[in-house]
């Protein structure tokens, strides 16, 4: 039963990386672009999650939705600030502009805030556990999925429904043709930055009502490990990283049930390396030959 | 002719960093220059080499790997090992640091080095974070809390170490495999259509790199009292990145200039990290923005020098200065 208990916090971990690396695959499918920043937006969305609870007063839900919004416009700032100049630069400086600017935001939080963590009120989510066959499941946990696959659902929704959804996918594909057409490049990237931005805020209060601890530097690794699961499941591919998240989740809580849970934090990067060996363009991903 | 000359340049440069050498010595003997500066010296020293390490693979070779402090840590433990657990010299730990990192270059290369740019940094700083684990999780050199070391780094095996590592990286850049390994940086494709083995001499590069942050590992650990794999973190690995960006990535006087310049400000600011780790990344964002180049670009020091004598009929082509 402790397995099948596993398997569930496994479950939960993996929507949150989930979540996170729904921002990382579109934004890598539209800029081409591993934005580094991302793991501190979800740290920025849990802060922005705690305060509206513990100062505004707030309960979980319009508290997930003002992170969520603060984090869309953070995204936005940060998109026009310092990745649309570099737009044609190369490669390496983008990346590097990447890692400053994660920890930039990092250091700027720790700088005003302090380095001490935040614990999460422990009330925010109702905590009763549910007895399915035998095991408990927290309600928590449960929350946390449905949550997570209805902000997967509305995002499915948004891209393949609405009209931005379908600029997003045209900037994707060729970015120069869909200027020739009339959309705007610019607006499209940003609302993108925009949305993936908003679930990685999300994903910071779920991770925070989860977890309770917050810390400044909370992002680093949750924001790795999420981009190893868009990876996972094929960088630039919506579904692939809900199923490279959930997978993920999975396979770390297989490592802890199994007791190594001090190597939880190795498996996810030799899942990566294996990955990239293996299947470079993921579980999702075509394969797709070099042209010069 | 040209050799000639360079040759001269270079017991020139040779001469120079001896007479260099004997002042501080003087210095440190004599007791004329207090230990906070003798230790901002060997910090100095230490990161030149981690800077001129990472600039073969991320300047010359094109190559970005963000995982450079894991080769630090291998080289750190494995001298550690030696010194302290088999209680063998240090010249001998300094030795297998660096070759201890190299084989760990070795079997991280062979399989990484076939991603390109973004993948390979992914890649790179997941084996750092690997390596960070591993020590994590070996009793014998102490798990968390770490591993205590003596002092036995001297401002000698400092001197040494940087020069060796200069004059090899320089060589080894000016040689045939050094021009192979920045046809790759140019163009990876054009490298491979011109038959060269580019997998072979990014894996070259990757492995020479290893080697001596394996050594400023030794040098670091037997300058340091303890060695913790906290130590060696991304932001480990950032500090090192920092240097060969702020430099300008093909230029090793770039790097060196910027190691020394940042150790120094970071020396004065080591009470306020956040305020450097803020500085630091500003920096990095504004250069990417406004000189994405770096400091120096590709051009050398001396290159300022040997400008002006062949503005007329000079060689053309520039050979004997040159990266890229």
């Amino acid at each position: 039963m402790e397995f099948v208990q596993q398997l569930v916090n496994g479950i939960s971990l993996g929507s949150i990386y989930a979540l996170i690396a729904l921002g990382y695959t579109m934004v890598y499918g539209i800029v081409k672009l591993i934005n580094f920043a991302h793991g501190d937006v979800f740290m920025v969305g849990a802060f922005v999650g705690f305060y509206a609870i513990t100062i505004l007063d707030m309960s979980f839900f319009p508290a997930l939705i003002l992170a969520m919004v603060v984090c869309a416009l953070f995204g936005i700032l940060v998109e026009r600030i310092a990745y649309k100049p570099l737009r044609n630069a190369t490669r390496i400086a983008a990346l590097i502009t990447a890692i400053g600017v994660s920890l930039l935001i990092e250091y700027g939080v720790i700088y005003f805030r302090g380095a001490q963590p935040e614990a999460y009120p422990g009330d925010v989510l109702p905590t009763s556990s549910i007895d399915i066959f035998g095991v408990a499941i927290s309600s928590q946990s449960l929350f946390i999925l449905t949550i997570s696959i209805v902000l997967m659902v509305i995002l499915q929704f948004i891209v393949h429904k609405t009209k931005i959804g379908k600029a997003m996918r045209a900037v994707s594909f060729d970015a120069e043709a869909a200027r020739l057409m009339g959309i705007n490049v610019d607006n499209t990237i940003s609302a993108t930055f925009a949305i993936g931005s908003a679930l990685a805020g999300a994903a910071g209060v779920i991770f925070g009502t989860y977890y309770i601890k917050i810390e400044p530097l909370m992002g680093v690794l949750p924001g790795l490990k999420a981009f190893v699961a868009a990876v996972l499941g094929g960088i630039g591919i919506i579904p692939g990283a809900m199923v490279g998240g959930l997978l993920l989740g999975l396979i770390e809580s297989l490592v802890s049930a199994f007791g190594y849970s001090l190597w939880r934090d190795a498996v996810a990067f030799v899942v990566l390396i294996l990955i990239l060996i293996f299947l470079p363009s993921g579980l999702f991903g075509k394969n797709r030959r070099e042209k010069v | 002719m040209t050799n000639i000359k360079n040759a001269k340049g270079f017991w020139l440069s040779i001469l120079l960093a001896i007479v260099f050498f004997v002042v501080v010595q003087f210095l440190i003997n004599g007791a004329l220059i207090n230990d906070f500066y003798i230790n901002t010296l060997f910090f100095i020293g230490i990161n030149i080499i981690l800077a001129v390490s990472l600039h073969l693979i991320i300047g010359i070779t094109g190559q970005f790997s963000i995982g450079h402090a894991g080769f630090l840590a291998v080289g750190a433990y494995a001298s550690a090992i030696i010194s302290m657990k088999l209680e063998l010299p240090f010249a001998l730990a300094l030795v297998t640091g660096g070759i201890v990192a190299a084989v760990a270059g070795l079997i991280i290369g062979i399989p990484s080095l076939r991603l390109k740019g973004d993948y390979l940094a992914i890649a790179t700083l997941g084996f750092g974070e690997i390596v960070r684990i591993i020590f994590l999780n070996i009793d014998y050199v102490g798990g968390a809390s770490g591993m205590q070391v003596s002092h036995m780094t001297t401002w000698p095996w400092i001197f040494v170490s940087v020069l060796v590592t200069i004059i090899v990286i320089t060589n080894f850049t000016n040689s045939t495999h050094g021009r192979a390994c920045i046809s790759v940086r140019e163009d990876e494709t054009a490298a491979d259509a011109m038959g060269i083995n580019t997998t072979y001499y990014k894996v070259v590069a990757f492995v020479i790199g290893s080697f001596f942050a394996g050594i400023a590992g030794a040098l670091y650990a037997h300058n340091f009292y303890i060695i913790q794999p906290s130590n060696f973190g991304f932001l480990k690995s950032f500090d090192i990145l920092i240097f060969v960006v702020l430099g300008g990535l093909g230029s090793m006087s770039g790097a060196v200039i910027a190691a020394i310049l940042l150790t120094i400000i970071s020396t004065f600011l080591q009470d306020y990290p956040e305020t450097r780790m803020i500085i630091y990344s500003l920096v990095l964002i504004v250069m990417m923005l406004y000189r994405p180049q770096g400091l120096m670009g590709t051009k050398e020091i001396t290159s300022f020098f040997k400008k002006r004598k062949n503005v007329e009929g000079g060689p053309k082509d520039g050979n004997h200065h040159t990266v890229a």
